[in-house]
């Protein structure tokens, strides 16, 4: 989206996020206590990843975001999520796709005895405004994923992680989102796989002005593709910036991109506990 | 040869019958991976209405039917609002016990608004043998039999083109396969659960008229569910094609079991051989004939 526009529409702040997090707490089961404090923005038309090592609270974050955590014995305890400036707590996730805010799982979770096709349909659930237009962007999905053209008559279950993975992010497209909750779309595929989604991923958010959340363990991809990151450990922000600045930070490339600093040839001198601290601090 | 013929129509009608309910089986077992335990029961209780509604307000049957659907619906929407909705997420062994005791409920509620004897239903379903057939080849083909036949094959159509075609079919098949998924393409877990308990609640009626005007609105009519289940192994319990010829096939078996083998081991074969057939199912092909293939991906 062009910035200056942006600024001539008088009531409306400059950088405008589609989502705000702020400082939320989540509880699973009444006890355990997962997210400590999350704040995050996503503006509006942007790439934001959510990085961190397994159990940091990903996962639980965009949960958070789509309302699926009801589902799962889980509460935001404090704090608040905003979507377009409305507050997201009371509404189901039913409510949140109709108004453009649609969680794509992670492993994908397709339909699996549905055809690729009848998969993408569903996403279209929640749409009214008719045949014609759904079948428009069925073939627009078509035109982002040519392969699932090709295999749109085969059970979901029995087709590739990769093309799973497409029939998900595709199914997500029907529901005309105007930002998907992304979690791990390069789990379990091939480098190349991986780097072929994030393609289509970026063109999507060029051409359709999606803007994503994405919950990413391969820091390396995610901070390729994306504007802005956030780096998660044990249910905490613990850095945020630029993705470019991300990149070059000592910290993450030590810990996330496995790059050691020039002075730390030896593991002798990976300090994991004091760095550590002082992340948590 | 046309005694073989009798016996094997006899079974067949008698198959359509437990088709009937086993249909009602499917349906919830589809959309929701719940057992509903109480599917006899809710045929009972349908045909009980029915009865009571014809005779209290003296309603003309298409009447009846009509506010009888009504209360199916209503009572799908309790049984969400009441169960449903407080066990989401449960263990499906959970929400087994929660269709238990609804079975009990929905007994003790019939009875207590219907009273429990014996009741005659009498929509102006055809009666008596089909009479070209008696009189030409000498077959005794029930009428009533042969519209129960018809109308599960017309529901059995009228279903199959809702699954597989609409909307709301398409999004039961896919809460079937993954509640959670569902839940993120907004699909409405509530919404669903009711429309399908509505449907089955409606299978379920068509089941009590058709059992009802046979033998009479009774409580043993809730004990044909038990029938259903050999049926449902058979078909798989997935399968709505699979429901009306898992039904056929253990209504004709039970048929000629009980007429050609009953002499030789002393009788009585039709009151266990679904089950002996349902165990041989179960050992060596657990999805049922129909049922859909577990994927498993290498």
């Amino acid at each position: 989206m062009n910035p200056s526009a942006a600024k001539e529409i008088p009531d409306t702040a400059p950088e405008k996020a589609i989502l705000s997090v702020n400082n939320i707490e989540v509880i699973y089961n009444h006890v355990i206590l997962v997210l400590k404090g999350v704040s995050l923005e996503v503006p509006k038309g942007g790439i934001v990843a959510l990085l961190g090592a397994n159990g940091a609270g990903k996962t639980t974050t965009l949960k958070a975001v789509s309302n699926l955590l009801h589902s799962e014995r889980g509460e935001v305890t404090k704090g608040s999520i905003e979507f377009e400036g409305d507050e997201v707590n009371d509404m189901t996730p039913n409510d949140l796709v109709r108004r453009g805010c649609i969680q794509v799982m992670e492993g994908r979770h397709c339909f699996e005895h549905l055809t690729v096709e009848e998969n993408l349909l569903t996403g279209a659930y929640t749409r009214n405004d008719g045949y014609g237009a759904i079948r428009a962007d069925l073939d627009l999905v078509y035109t982002y994923f040519p392969r699932l053209k090709e295999r749109r008559k085969s059970l979901a279950g029995y087709t590739s992680g990769g093309e799973q993975q497409m029939t998900a992010i595709g199914r997500a497209l029907m529901s005309k989102p105007k930002m998907i909750l992304l979690d791990e779309p390069s789990m379990g595929l091939a480098p190349q796989l991986v780097e072929e989604i994030f393609e289509i991923i970026r063109a999507l958010n060029e051409n359709e002005g999606v803007s994503l959340l994405l919950a990413e363990q391969n820091t390396n991809i995610a901070l390729k593709y994306a504007d802005f990151g956030y780096i998660l450990e044990s249910g905490r922000v613990v850095l945020d910036g630029e993705a470019a600045i991300l990149r070059e930070n000592e910290d993450v490339k030590e810990f996330y991109l496995g790059v050691a600093g020039e002075n730390r040839k030896s593991f002798r001198d990976f300090k994991h506990y004091k760095r550590r601290k002082r992340w948590l601090a | 040869m046309m005694f073989f013929l009798e016996v094997t129509i006899s079974g067949l009608m008698a198959g359509v019958m437990y088709s009937l309910v086993a249909l009602g089986f499917v349906l919830i077992f589809k959309a929701s991976g719940v057992f509903n335990f109480a599917q006899g029961v809710m045929a009972l209780f349908a045909g009980l209405t029915l009865v009571g509604l014809m005779e209290k307000f003296g309603l003309p049957p298409w009447a009846g039917i009509m506010a009888t659907i009504a209360v199916m619906i209503l009572l799908a929407w309790l049984i969400e609002f009441l169960i449903l909705r407080r066990l989401v997420n449960q263990e499906h062994i959970i929400l087994f016990m929660a269709t238990i005791g609804l079975a009990y409920v929905l007994e003790g509620l019939g009875d207590v608004m219907w009273g429990s004897d014996v009741k005659l239903l009498d929509i102006g379903l055809p009666q008596g043998a089909v009479d070209w057939l008696l009189d030409d080849y000498n077959l005794y083909v029930e009428k009533l039999e042969v519209a129960a036949a018809v109308t599960a094959v017309i529901m059995v159509i009228v279903l199959a083109i809702f699954f597989q075609k609409t909307r709301i079919g398409r999004a039961l098949r896919a809460v079937a396969d993954d509640h959670q998924a569902a839940l993120s393409v907004g699909i409405s877990l509530r919404t669903i659960w009711v429309i399908v308990w509505s449907v089955s609640g409606i299978v379920a009626l068509v089941a009590g008229i058709m059992w009802g005007s046979k033998s009479g609105v009774q409580f043993s009519l809730s004990l044909i569910a038990l029938k259903a289940l050999p049926v449902l192994m058979l078909g798989g319990f997935t399968s709505i094609p699979g429901a009306i010829i898992g039904g056929l096939i253990i209504g004709m078996g039970e048929k000629w079991a009980e007429i050609y083998m009953g002499p030789i081991i002393g009788g009585a074969i039709e009151n266990w051989f679904a089950y002996m057939l349902a165990l041989v199912f179960l050992l060596f092909r657990p999805q049922g004939l129909f049922g859909e293939k577990i994927i498993e991906r290498i």
